[in-house]
């Protein structure tokens, strides 16, 4: 999905020479980069690809294709992720709805209305309208299958990937139920968030009877726009969230870590992927009054800069041997990124923050990550990582993980095809 | 109720002629189509099936008006009485009467909020009806002082059953009305907001789904034809509900809402949704 070669993968950005380029093309602040008045023709054609960018950022992206979207689609700046659970005990129903959704998807992704019925004054409209006008906005929608729905209600048991399966506890867990599960996910990402919105609520009202939402999550990140050097975006806790990420336009790396190959598990689950979400609260009270040498050594990396401890460029490498004058190693042997590379073993991150009103109880905001990953092998991945950072990364003393989730990431749709149809 | 008359007033602007509904179009059967046609494109097929349906619907929230009036008569009696155990006995199964038929009586000015308004929809000074006695009842605990809210009440009810005869039904309001007593519910019966005294919440809830049912029912031999899988689809929706409810039923009647868990709450609006969403697809499907 990548339209150049970035080096930050997760951003829809273009590089930073560009954008330098436009600054230093005197024009004072970044708002007048766009539609001002130009001087000579260097600037109108910058001027065009300025604005040839910003209309990047609402364009369409295909829903059809060998992978579904959204997975190594640079993240976009909004997501809505949303858990259903089946409503129905018939596959056929079941068949039926992932066919609405699978239209509604298309015409969403692409900019349109769904349905036919949206003048007719006597019938509700089949589109709920707020995206009426709206450009796509990068919209991406993406279907998977938690392992409740191979349960034994629509006689898919024998289809279950051994791969799909609940996650084992992790000591510091505090999963709510509210908070976990799901027969289905639908992930909806966007650069406009009414747009996403707009879709995880159509899709909802298209399931009524057959499904029902069990839970939803928003989340974001800096806009696109805020950032001009189109840099890796910062988490809540202010640092620098993805600098290690493999680089989703390296179509090898990507059949290693991410998307499952034939011969992996069941052949319908090949060019799919698996996900594990995470909704990790932050601690935030606490971590705002820790000094910023403790922040620091908690996730191995300097706040301002993104740097490694011992390094100096966000993207220098991790170097874990190297140590002080004291003769302990610079990053910490609790550190998050030392514990989250040991091994090697590596995942593909597109996490968003999430802001979702006050604890009750304690007056203190319920906000965080909401930790989504997509990898191969749920099992030789994701897990020994999280292992081995919930039983001694330094982080743990300022989150809390109250949400979870697996689900087996259908591949990509054909025209003509359904999601989920080579499991159906 | 909620403040404020839904769109249905827009109907009290209508002529207030009854359609054309006599006693001899009740009589006549709806012919055979070889094609179903929408309503109102003068086939007479399709535009006797739900005449019939409308003349059908007028019998039937007469016949609860009626049954309301007489059951509000018992009411107000054990209020002036004094009789306030019979008094808490009636209010529940008396106000069926009216949740069945609400958004008729909604279409028909101030009768909905005389009868209906809870504590915070209007002015201190405006409220009464089925709701201040309620208060009186449950949070006082004394009827004293409520007899002339119970002398108002019957006359607000009787107001109804005499308005009744110049309201404007026409298939749309049929099917919008099965759908708004559906949203009743949604807004104000499965969070038990409506009877906050009482608790009496479920009461009303299934009222509002056996008037909601009785539209589909009499709607339904049109339905058929024309869309037969959204019918069995709104069958089988309340078919699920109705079990879900059936199971706080106590006696007569039903369990104080205040015994549902959210689990409960949850799963009965969510059986609501699923049934609403197809229910307000009839309109489409009979061309009104």
């Amino acid at each position: 999905m990548a339209d150049r070669v970035e080096r930050s993968p997760g951003f829809g950005e273009t590089p930073i020479s560009r954008r330098d380029l436009l600054k230093m093309a005197a024009l004072g602040g970044a708002g007048l980069l766009l539609g001002g008045a130009g001087a000579g023709g260097l600037l109108t054609a910058l001027e065009r690809k300025g604005a040839a960018e910003k209309d990047r950022r609402y364009e369409a992206v295909p829903f059809y294709g060998a992978h579904q979207a959204g997975i190594v689609t640079p993240a976009q700046d909004f997501v809505v992720f949303a858990a259903f659970d089946l409503t129905t005990d018939s596959i056929a129903e079941v068949r039926k709805l992932f066919r609405a959704w699978t239209e509604a998807a298309a015409a969403m992704a692409a900019g349109g209305m769904i349905g036919d019925d949206n003048g007719n004054p006597n019938v509700p409209p089949s589109d709920t309208g707020e995206a009426a006008g709206l450009r796509p906005s990068r919209l991406t929608l993406t279907f998977g299958a938690g392992p409740s729905l191979f349960d034994g209600r629509f006689g898919l048991a024998g289809k279950r990937p051994p791969e799909l399966q609940d996650l084992p506890a992790f000591p510091g867990d505090e999963l709510l139920p509210e908070w976990t599960g799901g027969d289905l996910a639908v992930q909806a990402c966007a650069n406009d968030l009414q747009a996403a919105f707009r879709a995880v609520r159509n899709l909802a009202r298209i399931a009524r009877g057959k499904a029902a939402l069990r839970w939803v999550q928003e989340g974001f990140q800096r806009t696109g726009g805020a950032d001009p050097s189109g840099g890796t975006p910062r988490n809540l806790m202010g640092f620098k969230d993805g600098t290690g990420n493999p680089d989703v336009t390296d179509d090898k790396a990507m059949n290693e870590i991410v998307w499952v190959q034939p011969g992996d598990g069941p052949a319908w689950m090949a060019g799919g992927t698996y996900m594990v979400v995470r909704r990790i609260r932050i601690r935030i009270e606490v971590w705002d009054r820790s000094t910023l040498a403790d922040q620091e050594a908690t996730f191995g990396r300097h706040r301002a800069s993104g740097a490694p401890l011992g390094g100096s460029g966000e993207f220098d490498p991790v170097d874990l041997e190297r140590r002080g004058e004291d003769g302990q190693p610079l990053i910490p042997m609790n550190a998050h990124i030392r514990l989250a590379k040991a091994d090697g073993v590596r995942i593909l991150r597109r996490s968003y923050s999430y802001s979702s009103g006050l604890d009750r109880r304690t007056g203190q905001l319920d906000a965080g990550l909401l930790f989504i990953a997509f990898n191969r092998s749920t099992a030789k991945q994701f897990v020994p990582i999280q292992r081995r950072l919930s039983r001694s990364d330094k982080l743990n003393e300022y989150i809390v993980h109250t949400g979870s989730a697996v689900f087996a990431v259908f591949p990509g749709v054909r025209e003509g095809g359904y999601i989920g149809d080579t499991l159906l | 109720m909620k403040a404020g008359v839904k769109y249905l007033a827009w109907l009290l602007a209508a002529a207030f002629v009854f359609a054309g509904c006599s006693s001899e179009t009740q009589s006549a059967k709806p012919e055979a189509s070889t094609e179903a046609e929408p309503a109102g494109s003068g086939s007479p097929a399709a535009d006797s099936g739900l005449q019939q349906a409308i003349s059908q619907y007028r019998e039937y929230a007469i016949g609860e008006t009626d049954s309301l009036i007489v059951e509000t008569e018992k009411f107000v009696k054990a209020v002036k009485d004094g009789d306030i155990d019979t008094a808490k006995k009636l209010y529940a199964p008396t106000r069926m009467y009216y949740e069945r038929i609400e958004p008729i009586a909604e279409a028909l000015g101030d009768l909905d909020p005389n009868i209906d308004a809870r504590e915070n929809d209007v002015e201190e000074a405006e409220w009464r009806g089925f709701h201040r006695i309620e208060k009186g009842l449950w949070a006082e605990n004394k009827t004293a002082g409520y007899e002339d809210y119970a002398d108002r009440l019957l006359n607000d009810v009787k107001s109804l059953r005499a308005l009744m005869e110049t309201v404007d039904v026409d298939a749309s309001l049929l099917v919008t009305g099965a759908v708004e007593l559906l949203n009743e519910v949604s807004s104000s019966k499965v969070t038990g907001e409506e009877e906050r005294y009482s608790h009496t919440d479920l009461y009303d809830f299934a009222a509002n789904v056996e008037g909601a049912k009785k539209i589909y029912e009499l709607l339904r031999p049109e339905l058929e034809s024309r869309d037969a899988d959204l019918s069995r689809e709104i069958a089988g929706k309340f078919d699920a509900l109705e079990e879900r409810l059936n199971r706080y039923k106590s006696g007569d009647g039903y369990v104080s809402y205040l015994e549902l868990k959210d689990e409960d709450t949850r799963a009965l609006s969510q059986a609501l949704d699923a049934l609403a969403e197809p229910l307000s697809m009839m309109g489409k499907a009979l061309g009104v």
